[in-house]
């Protein structure tokens, strides 16, 4: 059980997936205008980074290892990641129309999202069982949806403020990711 | 006869005024530090409050903004006293310079000036040069009263010489109690206590610290007494302080320290009352303010329990003004005459 819980916070603060190991930096930057599109983004990003990370496990330990195949590692986690992005596409448009709407362009995206083929690949790397791998996906996805969710609430402030012309709208938001990211230097040697 | 439609809001005091009692405040704390640790606190605060108001000026000059008008309102000048007081005595000159140049450029100015900065500007200032300059930054000098017979404080002239010219000064460091406690293997606390020297010469928390501390209490009471912020978010912080290390405390050799060495040591104090009540990077609503103070109390906990840095307030309360508009955003008070909460994107309903 602490195994668990150390991987989880490990996932969450130590390593967050953007502002310690900035893998999914598009997204973070993208949805993070408004907080209640982050929030959907968040839901879509934790469903497919878990689902993702508990199917690459299964593909690599039953068919890329028993066959020898590793090398097409990269290739076949990018195929299932994609699915699983296709899976939960339908599934929203069908569930919550409205979000499907305002999420956009950024729902297939999360394909492209490098947090989830980052985890998929670490899981192997890091050599995780099952569990391990579902938590640290689970993990993953939800540190990605604290910083992105804190984000984008900041940004909503931002968007009145005063800022400098040259400045104004992705500038100050990446100066703002990378303050963020100093104060998450903080949780350094917790794990 | 002035024609002057209501309401009729009355308040006593500028920014300017509230920013300068702000600074008066600070008084207590630096002469407990300058008793403690010599003059290198006062010089930090007197150069990091010039530079701070030379940056603000040419920023402002940038903006084509009148420069005079924003220096008027003190705000340059606070953020400059409090970094200046939270950098290590004696460090170069070049690490205030650049530190309250972080501050006020990077952390205020580009946000849009006063009022705008999401992040507490001395903290941003801090923790760029704890990150960027570990060295220089981890060396705090040992409190008078701890240092050998042989040895006094640091001298006006060698001192000036280590910080303008880089010729170090010896043996006048000593570990903080807070590092004391982070480095300590296998000793229990009373253990500690007796063996190190800081501790030993102290009362509760080490000898300078915990004087440093109560000087920073009396500043902030005062300041609350004035009402210049409310007692929310500080009562707050120290309560869920006090509360988690009463929770994990144990005086074996993995002890994490007592509340009452907490609650004197580092910059507790300093950042209950002078950092965490900044009103514009802090949460704004009155439960949410409880709810920040607590989440910086617990994260310091955490941070300086667990984490490789021994003291972490900087961290904490960067990471709570991270937190705060989320915070505020989930926290709003009911407006009078509605039944609840309500946003101010939310539609009428009738």
């Amino acid at each position: 059980m602490t195994e668990f819980a150390i991987i989880l916070l490990s996932a969450i603060l130590v390593n967050n997936f953007v502002l310690v190991q900035f893998l999914g930096l598009c997204p973070f930057m993208g949805v993070s205008n408004k907080l209640e599109t982050a929030i959907g983004m968040a839901g879509a990003t934790t469903f497919v980074l878990t689902l993702a990370s508990v199917c690459s496990y299964l593909i690599n330990t039953w068919i890329l290892e028993p066959l020898n195949i590793d090398f097409m590692r990269t290739i076949s986690f990018i195929l299932v990641i994609a699915v699983v992005v296709q899976f939960s596409k339908m599934f929203i448009e069908k569930t919550s129309p409205l979000l499907y709407r305002v999420l956009g362009i950024f729902l297939p995206l999360i394909t492209t999202n490098c947090a989830v083929l980052g985890v998929a690949l670490q899981n192997t790397t890091k050599e995780h069982g099952f569990f391990e791998s579902t938590v640290f996906g689970f993990g993953a996805a939800l540190g990605f949806s604290l910083v992105l969710i804190l984000f984008s609430a900041m940004r909503e402030r931002l968007a009145v403020a005063d800022v400098p012309t040259p400045f104004k709208g992705a500038a100050i938001g990446m100066i703002t990711a990378g303050l963020m990211s100093l104060a998450f230097m903080g949780f350094s040697g917790l794990v | 006869m002035l024609r002057v439609t209501s309401p009729h809001t009355h308040s006593a005091r500028s920014t300017g005024q509230l920013m300068r009692l702000v600074v008066f405040a600070t008084l207590p704390g630096v002469v407990a530090m300058t008793l403690a640790f010599g003059w290198g606190s006062l010089f930090n605060v007197a150069l990091a409050s010039v530079s701070a108001m030379v940056f603000e000026a040419a920023i402002m000059r940038l903006r084509g903004r009148p420069a005079l008008f924003y220096l008027r309102d003190c705000s340059a000048l606070v953020t400059g006293v409090l970094l200046g007081l939270a950098l290590p005595p004696y460090c170069p000159w070049w690490l205030v310079v650049t530190g309250s140049g972080v501050s006020i450029i990077l952390a205020k100015q580009l946000y849009g000036g006063m009022g705008y900065n999401p992040f507490n500007p001395a903290m941003v200032g801090y923790v760029v040069l704890l990150i960027s300059f570990p060295v220089e930054m981890t060396q705090w000098a040992a409190p008078a009263s701890v240092l050998p017979e042989s040895q006094s404080l640091v001298g006006l002239a060698e001192g000036l010489k280590q910080i303008f010219a880089g010729v170090p000064v010896d043996g006048y460091t000593g570990a903080t109690p807070l590092d004391v406690l982070k480095q300590n293997s296998g000793q229990t606390m009373a253990g500690l206590y007796n063996s190190d020297p800081t501790l030993q010469a102290g009362m509760l928390a080490g000898a300078g610290w915990e004087w440093v501390n109560i000087g920073f209490l009396l500043g902030g009471l005062f300041l609350l007494y004035q009402r210049v912020f409310t007692w929310h978010a500080p009562v707050a912080m120290l309560t869920a302080l006090g509360l988690t290390s009463a929770l994990f405390y144990s005086s074996g050799s993995d002890s994490l320290g007592s509340p009452i060495f907490h609650l004197l040591s580092g910059a507790t104090m300093f950042g209950a009352f002078f950092i965490l009540t900044d009103p514009v990077s802090s949460a704004v609503s009155t439960r949410g303010r409880l709810v920040y103070g607590a989440l910086i109390g617990i994260l310091l906990f955490v941070m300086r329990g667990w984490s490789n840095y021994p003291d972490a307030v900087a961290f904490a309360v960067l990471l709570a003004n991270f937190a705060a508009p989320f915070i505020d955003y989930y926290t709003l008070p009911r407006t009078y005459g509605h039944q609840k909460a309500r946003r101010a994107t939310e539609k009428e309903e009738h």
